[in-house]
């Protein structure tokens, strides 16, 4: 089945795992702007990075027929740096019109501070002004249930952000129904041991109906499993679900909200 | 059940057969693991920190064996810091 995987950091993976996705049926990713592992220290180290995102990981990608598409920010780590997170966002709009940008993104919390919640806003209010779709983190483990409720606070207290151009991703059991419930995309990450399983993903589709609800690998540079999302495609096979709702989930809903982005010329496989 | 819930028709036992052998191996990860802690000194040789985190552990269990739905759910809610709905003016972050 072709699919989409719309969160994984290829800048961390091998051209080795390009040829086992694309052999898989992945025929398109996108590719949220991310830590390194450490903090960069200039903002042309964030220019450089974001060259690597729009320029050189779309023509890896394209060797091996996918389509590669991609979202800039600061990422929330890095956002205890107010002043260069400022002069990231300012950069930013020199990249909004390469051809394989879809938004802002990812942006979000880590430990749900006060600098991370400004920087956040300040994201969102550049999104807004270039009319950008927004690619949403949430925190990690105990953190997650605080933090996506405080973005959910300050999204829905913003007038002018149309929630069906949001995607709000790493939701799990305690954080899916308020997402949906609020209006906005939903994205589940299957990681081994922190986020969700493949089984635990089925569940939650079972029980919302995958309605606005992704799946994703967020394969980057720790542990994690950039096929994962077949594992789930199997696992929702496994327990009879239609190869309509699989496809759904996989492949139209990335479609769908990917289209309300203009540089998302998606080419279907024919 | 909810009103989005959608899954193809499998019976109860046929969830049972399929789950059983992994749900038996997890379960007894657990056993194994808490029978470890024990031969290092049990709850009482652990910190501050670490103490909370057995206690943690022991209200999950509690949680594994109820009778009532959502337990996974349940289990998140355990496991997560408490939402602080004052959050905006401890941050001087008002809203619009």
């Amino acid at each position: 089945m072709d699919y989409i995987d719309p969160h994984i950091h290829m800048v961390s993976r091998t051209t080795d795992d390009y040829a086992t996705l694309s052999r898989m049926g992945c025929v398109a990713m996108s590719e949220p702007a991310f830590w390194a592992g450490y903090d960069r220290g200039s903002v042309d180290g964030f220019r450089d990075y974001f060259r690597q995102l729009t320029e050189t990981e779309p023509a890896r990608a394209a060797q091996f027929g996918i389509q590669h598409f991609t979202w800039l920010c600061i990422n929330a780590k890095e956002a205890e740096n107010v002043s260069l997170s400022r002069e990231v966002i300012a950069m930013i709009p020199e990249f909004l019109d390469r051809p394989n940008v879809l938004g802002i993104g990812e942006i979000g919390l880590n430990k749900n501070t006060k600098n991370e919640a400004t920087v956040f806003l300040e994201h969102v209010d550049l999104a807004v002004q270039h009319d950008q779709s927004i690619l949403i983190h949430t925190p990690h483990l105990e953190d997650k249930f605080q933090g996506t409720k405080m973005i959910l606070d300050m999204l829905c207290d913003d007038q002018r952000i149309d929630r069906g151009r949001v995607l709000v991703d790493h939701v799990e059991e305690h954080t899916i129904s308020e997402v949906l419930d609020r209006g906005f995309w939903a994205g589940m990450t299957l990681y081994p041991v922190t986020k969700c399983t493949p089984e635990r993903a089925a569940d939650m589709v079972e029980r919302t109906g995958g309605e606005r609800l992704l799946v994703n690998s967020a394969g980057d540079w720790g542990p994690s499993k950039p096929t994962a999302v077949p594992d789930f495609i199997f696992e929702m096979r496994r327990r009879g679900h239609s190869e309509a709702l699989i496809r759904k989930v996989v492949y139209e809903n990335p479609v769908a909200f990917f289209s309300q982005s203009k540089h998302f010329q998606f080419a279907p496989r024919s | 059940m909810t009103a989005g819930e959608s899954h193809p028709q499998r019976t109860a036992d046929a969830v049972l057969e399929e789950s059983f052998l992994q749900l038996r191996a997890k379960l007894l990860e657990i056993g194994a693991t808490l029978d470890r802690l024990d031969r290092c000194g049990g709850a009482g040789e652990l910190s501050g920190a670490n103490s909370q985190k057995r206690a943690l552990l022991d209200q999950a269990l509690e949680i594994v064996g109820s009778e009532q739905p959502d337990r996974a759910e349940r289990l998140q809610q355990l496991f997560s810091r408490e939402y602080q709905q004052d959050w905006r003016q401890k941050f001087g972050i008002g809203s619009d």
